[in-house]
This record gives C-alpha cells, structure tokens and sequence, in this order.
C-alpha cells in the first residue's frame, strides 16, 4: 500500500444560507480544494462524495455526478457514500484505500449537506432515519434522545454531570468564536449552557450540535507525487472504519462506541502510534457526551474521565490535548454529510500552521473522529506532516 | 428490536431513559413523552414509552399495551 496524503483543502463557511443550494455549496468547496492542491479538473481521476440525506432534505438523487458536472468534471467514477452522520469520513476512507491500493493517483473526496430549509421537526424526523425505524424510532426516539438516554447511563455509571457536560459546549463555542468559518460565533458561559431550552432530558439545546448547511473538500494523491501540488503535505498515517449495530438497544454497553475503539485501535497500528502521541484531535462531537465518550474511547483518558477532564480545561486551546479547535459540530456546525471531511481539512489546517488564532503550538500530529448514528459507523483518522 | 409485537414484553427494569422536548414530525403532539429503553426479564432490551410517573434507572416496571406497536410501560406501585 502506498502512502497517501492530503494536497488540497476547501470549506464552505457551515451555516444558515437560504440562497444557496447544495450543488453550489458543494462545487465551491471542491473547486477551492483543487485550487489549494493548484490542480485542474481534469487531473481529476475519481469523486467520492459523502452525503447523508440530500434525496430528503432537498429531494435531489444522483448527487455525486450532478455536483461532478458542476464543477465540470464529467467521464470518470462519480459516488455518493451514506453513513449517516459519517457519510464523508467514509468517502474519505474509501477514497485513501483506493490511492493507496494504487487505482488511482488524484482523487477528489467531498461532503455536503443542505438541511435548513426544512422545518426542526422534519429536519429531526429526516436525522432520525439513521436509527432503527422498526424499533426505537418508532417508539419516538430522535437523535437528541438517543443521546440524551446515552448520557444518563454515563451519568448513572460513571458520575458524569451536567456541569461537565456544559464545559464542552462553553470551551467548543469558545473555538468556534474564533473560527471565521464557523456557524456560530458566539461565547456562551456555563450558567447559559446549564439553562439552555431542554431538548430531551439531561441534553439542552447547548448540548446539541447545530443544523447546518456546508461543504467540505480535500485532493489526495499518493505522498511521492504530493510535491507536484502543494508545499505543505499532509500525510494520512492511519485510517480505519468499523461498524457496529444500529439499535441503541442492541448495544451491550451504550456509554462506549464500539466501532470508535475498533477504528481507532487499527489507525493507531497502522500509524504506529498510541493515543499518547496524539497532539490535538478533531472529534464528533454531535452531543457534548459524544465528545466525553470520544475521548475515552480513541484512549486520550480511562473510561469514565472524559467528564472530569473536559471540566478541569485539558482539552481547551491552551490545555493538553486541544479538542475540537475548530469549535466542532456544536459550534463550526454540522451539515452532516460534509462533517467528516470538514474534520479532515480541519485537522490538516492546523497542521499546516494555518488555524489563526486557534493555532495550537504542538500541531503536527493531529488526529479526526467521525461518528455515524448512535455509533453504528466510525472512521477514525490520523494525519501528521509529511 | 424489529419484532416488539411478537409477545408482550412483561415487566422489567430502566435501563435509561429521557424525556423528549423536540419531537420528531410524527409526535409533534405528544411531546413531552418519556423514552426509555427497559431490560426485560429474558436479559432483552426493548426500547419504549413510559405512562403516568416518571421513571428513573433502576426502577422496575410493567408493560401495559402495546399502541402502534409501541410498547407502553408503568412504574410499579
């Protein structure tokens, strides 16, 4: 297998745009990805385009070669990847796997998602066709509640609380204050967090991520030729996606993501490294207890310290492992399908010493964890410089 | 769980719950509800509704009907 690396990155800014459309969203960022990577269309050799859920939100099918033609590529393999909330995290993936296999050399992998212009209910009955409709979501499960049951069994089990909770949204819109990119842009305090609308029992609305519109691109071409397109390489040095049951209910133990532990155990074998050696992380932060469970899960703490570590500040800009500088899905935003690759160009911006005022000083290891459902698709990954 | 109607669940205990602000379009009218998933005598878990008084974990309870397909459960006295 040849290694592999990032050459181009390109976002959109996540947010509420009711005059755009998911094509121009999604052309925009694939076209400022191949002008990062200096790369013409043609050079172009496979799309890979992760997206959600574009047939319900905006009724249009077909979407990978119809956002292709927008940028006017035409004549080579155009795919859209569903997985959920990790559909772009698995384009990704499956786009490494095919540059490293040596199928193709340039290879352009995109997310998008339009989800503003539908109403919170259909919008939520729309996220909620990423659980078991058969089942629980027939019982009235929304993802919300998923998560908020997720986080009373990490409470009940673990001591976790709310105030812990609430430290993740306070320190990631704190980030996202600081992201020109960001959906919101606003500081919160732990007294607003704590006295947010509630939206399923313990999570309030300063618990859940936002809705949003947004695009995210990156170009990768294998290491030997990443000299051809940019100064600044980033290397993929560890890759993995693993899946686990749908059903929240099916699950053993629902205050740990099995699939986050199996793909982060294979990213770190693959880049010989252990979760200590990671110097700041990209995380799915969908609910704050996703983010206290993320870094229990990729081992940057022992099971049940996520809490306790978010609240004592070790995972803000300056603490000692920054999480979500970018101000993660609570606050850049999360249209779901261009998350994963959003985290990808997040984390590779940092690397390249290009994230501003949210620059962290020890950035050249960094590592991205997307999460599909209520854990049923993981794509862990690290990056480094090249 | 894709075969709640196959038999009644019987009692049994929360496993976790929440109660739901932000329905999804189909319950627009019945929020707020309480969701929990109850682990029933046979080692299943079977996610559901909570009637009449809040539940917490732990607590055991019954199931009472079944309305559109979905199991509906009580707090045991």
């Amino acid at each position: 297998m040849r290694p592999v690396a990032v050459v181009g990155i390109g976002k959109t800014a996540f947010g509420a745009f009711a005059d755009r459309d998911l094509r121009s969203l999604a052309v925009e960022a694939g076209q400022k990805a191949l002008e990062d990577a200096h790369a013409k269309t043609s050079q172009v050799e496979a799309f890979y385009l992760g997206n959600f859920a574009g047939p319900s939100f905006v009724g249009q099918n077909h979407l990978a070669p119809y956002v292709a033609a927008g940028m006017g590529i035409v004549g080579i393999p155009a795919t859209r990847f569903e997985a959920a909330c990790a559909s772009s995290g698995a384009a990704f993936f499956h786009a490494v796997s095919a540059v490293a296999a040596g199928l193709y050399d340039i290879v352009l992998v995109s997310g998008v998602e339009k989800m503003t212009s539908q109403s919170t209910p259909k919008v939520t009955e729309i996220l909620a066709g990423a659980g078991d409709l058969c089942g629980e979501v027939r019982a009235g499960a929304t993802f919300p509640a998923l998560f908020a049951m997720i986080a009373r069994r990490h409470m009940y089990q673990y001591g976790t609380t709310r105030e812990q909770m609430a430290a993740v949204a306070v320190k990631n819109h704190s980030n996202g204050a600081k992201n020109p990119l960001a959906h919101m842009r606003k500081v919160i305090t732990m007294e607003q967090a704590l006295a947010g609308k509630p939206i399923a029992e313990p999570l309030t609305v300063y618990d859940c991520s936002l809705i949003s519109d947004g695009a995210a691109a990156v170009v990768i071409a294998p290491l030997e030729r990443a000299s051809e397109f940019t100064a600044k390489p980033v290397r993929v040095l560890g890759i993995a996606q693993a899946s686990d049951n749908v059903a929240l209910d099916e699950k053993e133990d629902i205050t740990t993501f099995r699939a986050v532990k199996l793909s982060a155990g294979k990213a770190y074998k693959m880049a010989g490294l252990q979760p200590s050696d990671i110097q700041f992380a990209e995380v799915h932060d969908c609910f704050t207890i996703a983010e206290i469970i993320a870094t229990e899960d990729l081992g940057f703490v022992k099971k049940g310290e996520g809490g306790p570590y978010a609240l004592a500040g070790k995972t803000c800009l300056k603490g000692e492992l920054p999480v979500n500088t970018s101000g993660g899905l609570k606050a850049k935003g999360h249209p779901v399908g261009a998350t994963g690759v959003g985290q990808i160009c997040d984390v590779a911006q940092q690397i390249r010493g290009e994230a501003g005022e949210r620059q962290v000083t020890r950035d050249q290891l960094g590592l991205a964890q997307n999460l599909g459902g209520s854990g049923a698709t993981s794509v862990v990954t690290i990056l480094g410089a090249a | 769980m894709t075969e709640p109607t196959l038999n009644k669940p019987g009692s049994g205990t929360v496993y976790t719950e929440t109660v739901v602000y932000s329905p999804p379009e189909a319950y627009v009218n019945d929020v707020p509800y309480q969701l929990a998933i109850i682990e029933l005598e046979n080692g299943r878990r079977l996610t559901g509704r909570i009637d009449g008084e809040r539940a917490q974990i732990g607590d055991h309870v019954s199931f009472v009907e079944f309305r559109n397909d979905v199991a509906f459960f009580r707090k045991n006295a």
